[in-house]
């Protein structure tokens, strides 16, 4: 093993250079994936019949800017080119930190003849599919970049579907009451900000394991929101649960780009923070002292606690800035989407923004693709429904949960977390 | 402690010294759990009453004129509290038909609970207890309503099914981790919702699907593979079975070579690998047996509680059973006393929403609460100063991401 770490450091390793053991198990095995997913493909272009498939480039238009490809040939090509691919990748006959670009390479491939096989003859609306993407992949990204803050600085949040939940349900309350978008985002916030007080409390100051913890704040928090439903917003929901959905906002110039424009750059404000979230995220964390100041407490509490950092403060600072991002993502469940507030309605989302946050790395960014990677599923399984295809509805639900489990089984494997993660800090 | 033999030596050798181990109380520690657990439900009681007078209608009439008469809010939301917990604890404990209710929600609880614990101890987060559940139901059912045969025969085939089923969805998760490294807890939550896809998918086919319904529910399950049921009340055999799981669990973690290695693994899994144990066949064999045992309580809900399988069967219980096992601390007598409260809870809860309309959501409160509680004794005890101090933290499953 010391070899890799050896190999690493060196700039470039030559393409000839020995390969550690468990590098070739691991290459093979992804090949090998890789390798099925590619024939898979190549297979779906084979069946598909002769017909044409058309893209619908621009939501709600069906006759003006459509994309019309003939879809077995178009199929065909991708599926040869994403076996060309997963073969270069099996061979390696490209540099190494090209090898993660195959691998994307292929997915779009593959994802590209899948809509080719399941769109000919039909008309696919594939700017619809970009903008579900985004709608579902909102509150995961924010979600997961709370997850992201809070690990970073040594503390497990599975609490991220508790702090939907009142964030969902405070934003839906004081929107039906005030009418104002802002005090709505402002409430959601300052919600999941107490839920994650708790959290910082109960981990940092009475020890308390912190997967239980999470677990308990999650249940917690669903029983008090339905509780507060049962008795308050269901016998006044005119009053209390019918809070205004945020209305979109084209940025100008942006959002008149062609196809990209009205997709990314036509939407709500919780939309626009939640891109500045992910930035600011990510500069923080790794461009600030604050930043390193975290990733320290992260890591080696100890040691920062030696050169003068103070462990605890640092830890509920990051703790209670992650509420602010999971208050505002559960804020989309209601104002940013659905409107009115119904028991468990971020429906284990906040589960999967965890997940998101394990398959990115602890990395802003990772957490960022691999919640679009989730919501690019879940909304193309509803769009096939739509369009109809042999594969029953059911199946087509559990395809984003199946390719979470071979991305995170086949793709990411072994992943580490920040090495105190989840200890909590005892001064001596 | 100085002992001088000098001056004098007829003096025996002081066992009575002064200074004792300054932390521990007389009581033994499982004594004290005991306490902090009661004085964290009392606590969560009180957080319940509050949530009930802040909810209830009469109190909120009084409030209205609380300036002329504030004893009649006083007098409203005694009432309210009051007979809320009464309808609670009658629902519960009242009666021969009450505790049957109680014992038969907890049954599944424990089992599943016991799934959690077990994985818990081997230091993996298993949330997969519902997916395993799932799929212990649908083999167990399956084998129930398409199999047909002899009594006790059919019974133990159709519980050995439900076994295998979860079993095999644990088992992928162990695999999986073992092999790949695959986090498990993105694993179980990505493979419940497979397990509950699938289920629903199951429910519009001819296999499964009723004949002459509509709606996504099986035949009923023969008589031959149901669980004897005691006497008149829902209660069956199947909570005998989780009690002798308790005891597998007990005798597995306790008494078992295999046994050993979880735990080893559990503690510590880089000292466990260089001492030259399988990290990856204790993960194997934990999330195999975890999985064994919450298809246990898939068996006992189709085959026992509910009879056809629905999309429903599973309800909250695998995600009931996480706090199970928390409370429990990971011990299968713990996981067993866990689960018979959560059971009383619901099955009073349920009682309570009948007679005095307070929501069944204010119970989740309540053990969310409790749980919170016992696992922050020092909190508890800010609160109770009389509580004494417990012998070490008593958080068995104090660990982090990386295990």
């Amino acid at each position: 093993m010391s070899d890799t770490t050896v190999q690493d450091t060196v700039r470039e390793p030559a393409p000839a250079a020995i390969e550690a053991p468990a590098d070739r198990v691991r290459r093979l095995r992804v090949g090998g994936l890789m390798l099925v997913f590619a024939l898979i493909g190549l297979g779906l272009a084979i069946v598909t019949n002769g017909g044409k498939a058309t893209f619908q480039l621009v939501s709600g238009d069906l006759q003006n800017n459509l994309l019309g490809v003939p879809a077995q040939p178009v199929a065909i090509f991708l599926g040869l080119l994403g076996l060309v691919a997963a073969g270069a990748y099996v061979v390696r006959r490209v540099p190494q930190k090209y090898s993660g670009w195959l691998a994307v390479v292929l997915g779009i491939c593959f994802i590209g003849a899948f809509l080719c096989w399941a769109a000919a003859g039909k008309t696919f609306p594939l700017a619809n599919q970009f903008q579900g993407t985004l709608n579902f992949a909102t509150p995961l990204i924010l979600g997961a970049l709370a997850g992201v803050l809070c690990e970073r600085a040594g503390v497990i949040n599975i609490a991220i579907e508790g702090q939907f939940l009142v964030g969902a349900f405070t934003a839906a309350v004081v929107s039906s009451m005030t009418g104002s978008a802002t005090a709505a985002l402002i409430a959601a916030a300052v919600s999941g900000v107490l839920m994650a007080s708790l959290l910082a409390v109960f981990s940092i100051k009475y020890l308390v394991n912190q997967v239980v913890l999470g677990v308990v704040l999650v249940v917690f928090a669903s029983g008090i929101t339905g509780y507060l439903f049962d008795q308050f917003l269901q016998e006044d929901a005119e009053n209390l649960n019918t809070p205004t959905v945020l209305s979109a906002v084209k940025i100008p110039g942006l959002g008149d780009i062609p196809f990209v424009g009205p997709i990314l750059f036509n939407q709500t404000i919780l939309v626009y923070l939640t891109y500045l979230a992910v930035a600011v995220v990510t500069f923080v964390l790794f461009q600030t002292r604050w930043g390193l100041r975290v990733r320290a407490v992260g890591e080696h509490p100890k040691a920062a606690d030696t050169v003068g950092i103070r462990v605890k403060r640092v830890r509920y600072s990051a703790v209670l800035w992650a509420g602010v991002l999971a208050g505002l993502g559960g804020a989309f469940f209601t104002v940013g989407y659905a409107g009115s507030f119904s028991k468990e309605m971020t429906a284990g989302n906040g589960f999967i923004a965890l997940a998101a946050l394990i398959m990115g790395r602890w990395h802003p960014i990772g957490a960022m693709v691999a919640a679009l990677f989730f919501g690019f599923a879940t909304q193309l399984q509803s769009q096939l429904q739509i369009i109809q295809t042999p594969i029953p509805g059911e199946l087509l639900l559990m395809a984003p949960y199946l390719a979470t489990v071979i991305a995170v089984a086949g793709l990411v494997g072994r992943v580490r977390a920040p090495k105190a993660d989840g200890e909590p800090y005892v001064t001596e | 402690m100085s002992n001088d033999t000098t001056t004098e030596p007829a003096q025996p050798p002081a066992p009575a010294s002064p200074v004792k181990e300054p932390a521990a109380s007389g009581l033994p520690s499982w004594a004290v759990q005991g306490l902090v657990s009661l004085s964290a439900i009392v606590l969560a009681l009180v957080v319940g009453a509050i949530l009930i007078i802040v909810g209830d209608d009469e109190v909120k009439a009084a409030v209205a004129y609380f300036g002329a008469a504030p004893q009649d809010t006083l007098s409203a939301a005694l009432t309210a509290v009051g007979e809320a917990y009464k309808a609670l604890a009658v629902g519960a404990l009242g009666g021969l038909n009450p505790i049957a209710e109680s014992l038969t929600q907890a049954t599944p609880l424990i089992c599943g609970g016991l799934a959690v614990s077990l994985a818990f101890r081997t230091g993996l987060f298993n949330i997969g207890a519902q997916g395993q559940l799932i799929i212990g139901a649908i083999l167990a059912a399956y084998v129930g309503f398409a199999w047909h045969l002899p009594p006790v025969l059919h019974l133990v085939l159709a519980i050995v099914a439900g076994l295998i089923g979860g079993a095999i969805w644990g088992g992928v998760v162990g695999l999986l981790k073992a092999r790949t490294g695959a986090h498990e807890v993105i694993v179980t939550i990505m493979l419940n919702y497979v397990a509950i896809y699938l289920l629903q998918w199951l429910l519009t086919t001819t296999a499964f699907k009723r004949p002459g319904r509509e709606d996504p529910i099986s035949p009923i399950v023969d008589s031959n593979a149901q669980y004897p049921q005691f006497g008149d009340t829902r209660l069956h055999v199947g909570f005998l079975l989780s009690l002798l799981a308790a005891v597998f669990v007990w005798w597995l973690l306790n008494r078992s070579t295999i046994g050993f290695e979880l735990r080893a693994v559990g503690a510590n899994a880089d000292a466990s690998r260089t001492a030259g144990m399988s990290v990856g066949r204790a993960y194997l064999v934990a999330m195999v047996v975890a999985g064994a045992l919450a298809g246990l309580a898939g068996t006992q809900q189709v085959l026992g509680t509910d009879l056809p399988l629905t999309d429903g069967v599973a309800a909250s219980i695998g995600f009931d059973a996480i706090t199970v096992a928390l409370l429990g601390r990971g011990t299968p007598l713990g996981t067993v006393l866990a689960g018979l409260l959560f059971g009383a809870l619901n099955a009073g809860g349920l009682q309570m929403q009948l007679q005095t309309q307070t929501p069944l959501t204010l119970t989740t409160v309540l053990q969310a609460v409790i749980v919170l509680f016992v696992a922050a004794p020092a909190l508890v005890r800010s609160v109770f100063r009389f509580l004494p101090k417990e012998r070490g933290s008593g958080a068995v499953l104090a660990k982090g991401w990386n295990g």
